[in-house]
C-alpha cells in the first residue's frame, strides 16, 4: 500500500550519507564543504520531519517493514519503521534542535584542523543517524541498535580530543556506565521474545494483558535500568557531568536533543506496559524524584559552568521520569520537548561564554559578561525557562508535572517542588556569577571578550524564541479551554489519563505558589551572589562540592573491589597457576633436550653400541616379561 | 650332530660379529662383522630347519623347508647390501682418505 509516508526510511538515510562522505573524504574536503554537507543532511531530515509531521497531523500512521534483520526459525524480527504520533514529536525534537547544534558547531569548531574538523561531523551525523533509527523503530530490536549507536557515539565525541587522557577516562565511563544499563534493556527484549515471540511494538502491547503480573513488573523494571543508563538516573547517572569532557555543541547535543532522551521515549512508547504496573511505576517516579533532588543539590555548588547545567539535565531528567512514574507520559514528553529547547539554548550560550573567554568554564572567573549582550540575553532567557517562570515554555511543562505529582501523591508533590526551587537557585546562582558583577578573569582574557560570530548568535536567538513560545503547546485546559494540543496529539499513542479532575482553583493556586517561590529563589539568588567573593565551602557546602561523595562511594564499593579481586586472580590464578603450569612444561621439554643432547654425539660407534644394549634390553625385557 | 652344536657356533659367530662391530674403527671389518651376523642367523635357520624337517617328514615332505627359503633372501639382501655398502666405503675412502669410522662424527652437527 503506497503511503504519503513511505518517503519516511530517507530520513535516517541522509545522516548516514552525510557520516559516510564526511568520515571517509574528511582529508580531501575543505571545512566549508564538511559543514555544507555535515548541515545540510540534517536538514533535510529536518524539512522531511515536518512533512512527515504535518501527515501524521492528518491521522496518516504507518510501519513500513523493509527486510528481514534477524531470521531464525519461527523468530523474525523485521528491519521496521514506524511512524506514529510519538516518534513524528521525537523526529522534529532530533533534527530541529540537531540542526542548529551543527550550524552552531561550524562556527564553534572553527579552529580544529581540517581532517579532526571532518571527523567531528562525521560523528555528529552519526549520532543524529542512530537517534533516528532509535526513535522510528518499529521493535525493540531495531530501538536497541539506535540505543546501542547513540552509546558508541557519545563515546566517540566525549572522548573527541582523545590526546587528553581525563577526556579518555571521562568516554569510557560514559560507555561503560550505558552498557550497563544496556544489559537490563537487553535481558528485557530477551524476555520480551520468550513469552511473545517478537518484538513489535503493536504485538507486544496487544498482549501485554496476558502477561502475568510479575513477568510485566520484570520487563519493565530490565527496561527502567536500561533507561537509568541511558537517561542517566541513579545509580547510573555520574557518567553524565564527566561527560563534560567533549566540545560544548556535543554536550547541547547529548543533553538536549538526543542520548538522554531515549530513555524517556522508550517508557513513553512502552507506556501500555508500565501502565500494567504499579509497582514499576512507582520505581520509576521515586527514583526520578530522588535523582532530580540529588542533582539539584549537588548543582548549587559547581563552579564549572557546564557542570552545573549537566547536573540541571541529571535533575530535569529525573522530572521527566517523575512524569512518567505518575503515569503522565505525554507531560513527561513534553518537558523533553521544552528542555530540549532551554538546554541546548543554555549549553550553546554557555559555549559562546566559553568561546568569549579563550576557553574558561571556571565561573569563579568570570562574572560581568553581560557585555556579550546576545549571549547574555539568551543565557538568562534560557534560565527564566528552566526556573519554570511563566509563560516561557519550562513553566507550562514542570507546572504539568507538578500537577500530575500532585494528584498521585502529595509528597512527591512537595519534594518535587523543592526541587523547582532549588532548580531556581542554582540556575541564577550561574548566571548572576557568570553575566554580572565584576569580571574576575585575567587582563588578558578581559581585553579578548568579545560576542560570537553569526553561526552562533543566531542558533541562540532562534532557540531562544522557542524556549519562549515551546510551552505553547501544552497550555493547562484551566488556563485555555483545548490549549493541551500535545496530549490531545500524542493521545492515539499515550492514552490519556483518566484521574480525578483537581478543582481548577486548586489548580491555580499551585501555579501561584510554584511560581511564587521560584520567584523568590531568583530573588535569594540575586542577593547572595551579586557581589561574590570566593570563600572555600565548609562543611554541608563541601559535601555538595564532591557531589556527595558518590563518585569516592563507586569506586570504593565497586572499582576497588574488582581491581583487588583483578589482582588475586592475576597473581594467583595467572601467574602462579596457569603461567607456572605453560612455562613448566616449557622448562621440563629444555631440560630434558639439553640432557638427551649428549646422546648424539655424532660417535657411530656410540650410536652402535646404544643399539645393541637396547637390542639386549628388549630380549630381556621380553624375555622375562613373557607369561 | 645334535642341534646344541650348531646353536653354540652360531652364538659363537654372532658374538664375534657384535664384539668386531662395537670394537673396531676399520669400516670394512665392521663390514666384514656385519656379513659374520648375518651368517650366524643363516646357520642356525638352517639348522633348525633340517630339524624340523627330520622331526616331521613322514606327516609332511615339506615340513621346515620355509627356513632355508628365508636364508636365501638373507642372501640375496645382503649381496644387494655389500654392494651399496662398499660403495660407501670407498666414496669415504675419497673423502677423507680414510676408512675408519670415527671420523664420521660429522652427523651431529
Amino acid at each position: 500500500m503506497r503511503s504519503a509516508l513511505d518517503i519516511s526510511w530517507l530520513i535516517p538515510i541522509f545522516p548516514l550519507l552525510g557520516f559516510l562522505i564526511n568520515g571517509l573524504a574528511r582529508k580531501v574536503l575543505s571545512k566549508s564543504l564538511i559543514s555544507i554537507v555535515g548541515c545540510g543532511v540534517v536538514l533535510i531530515s529536518f524539512i522531511l520531519s515536518i512533512w512527515i509531521f504535518l501527515q501524521v497531523k492528518n491521522g496518516n500512521t504507518f510501519v513500513a517493514s523493509y527486510f528481514d534483520f534477524i531470521s531464525v526459525r519461527s523468530l523474525h524480527i523485521p528491519f521496521a519503521f514506524q511512524i506514529d504520533q510519538l516518534s513524528a514529536i521525537f523526529l522534529l525534537i532530533v533534527t530541529g534542535v540537531g540542526f542548529l547544534i551543527h550550524v552552531y558547531s561550524t562556527s564553534y569548531m572553527r579552529e580544529e584542523t581540517t581532517d579532526h574538523f571532518g571527523r567531528y561531523f562525521s560523528y555528529l551525523n552519526l549520532f543524529i543517524f542512530s537517534m533516528l533509527l532509535l526513535v522510528m523503530g518499529a521493535n525493540y530490536v531495531i530501538m536497541f541498535i539506535g540505543w546501542e549507536g547513540v552509546g558508541l557515539c557519545s563515546y566517540l565525541l566525549i572522548g573527541y580530543w582523545f590526546k587528553n587522557t581525563e577526556y579518555n577516562k571521562a568516554a569510557n565511563k560514559a560507555f561503560i556506565m550505558n552498557r550497563i544499563g544496556d544489559l537490563g534493556f537487553l535481558i528485557a527484549i530477551f524476555w520480551i521474545i520468550s513469552k511473545v515471540g517478537n518484538t513489535n511494538f503493536a504485538d507486544v502491547f496487544a498482549s501485554a494483558n496476558s502477561f502475568s503480573s510479575s513477568d510485566i513488573t520484570v520487563i519493565t523494571l530490565l527496561l527502567f535500568i536500561g533507561a537509568t543508563g541511558k537517561s542517566a538516573q541513579i545509580p547510573l547517572y555520574t557518567w553524565l557531568p564527566d561527560a563534560m569532557a567533549g566540545p560544548t555543541p556535543v554536550s547541547a547535543l547529548i543533553h538536549a536533543a538526543t542520548m538522554v532522551t531515549a530513555g524517556i521515549y522508550m517508557i513513553a512508547r512502552s507506556n501500555a506496559l508500565y501502565s500494567l504496573s504499579e509497582l514499576s511505576m512507582n520505581v520509576v517516579a521515586i527514583v526520578g524524584l530522588a535523582t532530580s533532588i540529588l542533582a539539584a543539590t549537588i548543582a548549587l555548588k559547581q563552579n564549572d559552568i557546564k557542570k552545573v547545567l549537566a547536573y540541571s539535565t541529571v535533575s530535569q531528567l529525573g522530572y521527566m521520569f517523575l512524569a512518567l512514574g505518575v503515569g503522565a507520559y505525554s507531560t513527561g514528553v513534553f518537558h523533553v520537548m521544552t528542555h530540549a529547547f532551554f538546554k541546548a539554548l543554555l549549553f550553546l550560550a554557555a559555549g559562546s561564554v566559553i568561546h568569549a573567554t579563550g576557553g574558561e568554564q571556571d565561573i569563579r572567573k568570570m562574572g560581568g559578561l553581560n557585555r556579550l549582550k546576545i549571549t547574555s540575553i539568551t543565557f538568562l532567557i534560557g534560565c527564566i525557562a528552566i526556573a519554570g517562570v511563566p509563560p516561557f515554555s519550562g513553566f507550562f511543562s514542570k507546572d504539568a508535572i507538578l500537577l500530575a505529582a500532585f494528584e498521585h501523591n502529595k509528597i512527591l508533590y512537595y519534594v518535587a517542588l523543592f526541587g523547582a526551587v532549588l532548580t531556581a537557585y542554582y540556575m541564577f546562582r550561574l548566571f548572576f556569577l557568570t553575566f554580572t558583577g565584576k569580571f574576575r578573569g585575567t587582563e588578558e582574557q578581559e581585553h579578548h571578550l568579545h560576542e560570537s560570530p553569526p553561526a552562533i548568535t543566531i542558533v541562540l536567538v532562534v532557540l531562544a524564541i522557542l524556549s519562549i513560545v515551546g510551552g505553547f503547546v501544552g497550555i493547562p485546559e484551566v488556563i485555555m479551554k483545548g490549549g493541551d494540543k500535545l496530549t490531545e496529539f500524542l493521545a492515539p499513542v499515550i492514552p490519556v489519563r483518566v484521574t480525578e479532575p483537581v478543582a481548577s482553583s486548586t489548580e491555580l493556586s499551585l501555579m501561584a505558589l510554584s511560581t511564587a517561590l521560584v520567584v523568590v529563589a531568583i530573588i535569594a539568588a540575586w542577593f547572595r551572589f551579586r557581589k561574590y567573593e570566593f570563600k572555600p565551602s565548609k562543611g554541608l557546602g563541601r559535601f555538595l562540592e564532591n557531589k556527595w561523595y558518590v563518585d569516592e562511594f563507586y569506586d570504593a564499593i565497586i572499582v576497588k573491589p574488582l581491581d583487588k579481586l583483578g589482582e588475586i586472580l592475576n597473581e594467583g590464578l595467572e601467574k602462579s597457576g596457569i603461567d607456572a603450569l605453560v612455562n613448566g612444561i616449557g622448562k621440563a621439554v629444555q631440560y630434558g633436550g639439553r640432557q638427551l643432547r649428549w646422546l648424539q654425539s655424532g660417535q657411530v660407534g656410540s650410536y652402535v653400541l646404544l643399539m645393541v644394549v637396547s637390542i639386549v634390553l628388549f630380549f630381556v625385557l621380553q624375555f622375562f616379561l613373557r607369561k | 650332530m645334535p642341534i646344541n652344536y650348531y646353536i653354540f657356533l652360531s652364538i659363537a659367530l654372532f658374538v664375534i660379529g657384535i664384539t668386531g662391530v662395537l670394537t673396531r674403527r676399520n669400516a670394512i671389518i665392521i663390514f666384514m662383522s656385519i656379513e659374520l651376523m648375518l651368517n650366524a642367523v643363516n646357520l642356525m635357520l638352517v639348522a633348525f630347519s633340517k630339524m624340523h624337517h627330520l622331526a616331521n617328514a613322514a606327516k609332511d615332505a615339506s615340513a621346515g623347508i620355509d627356513g632355508q627359503l628365508f636364508v636365501f633372501f638373507i642372501m640375496v639382501v645382503a649381496a644387494a647390501e655389500v654392494s651399496v655398502g662398499l660403495a660407501i666405503i670407498v666414496m669415504m675412502y675419497r673423502n677423507i682418505h680414510s676408512v675408519d669410522v670415527n671420523f664420521l662424527n660429522r652427523l651431529k652437527h
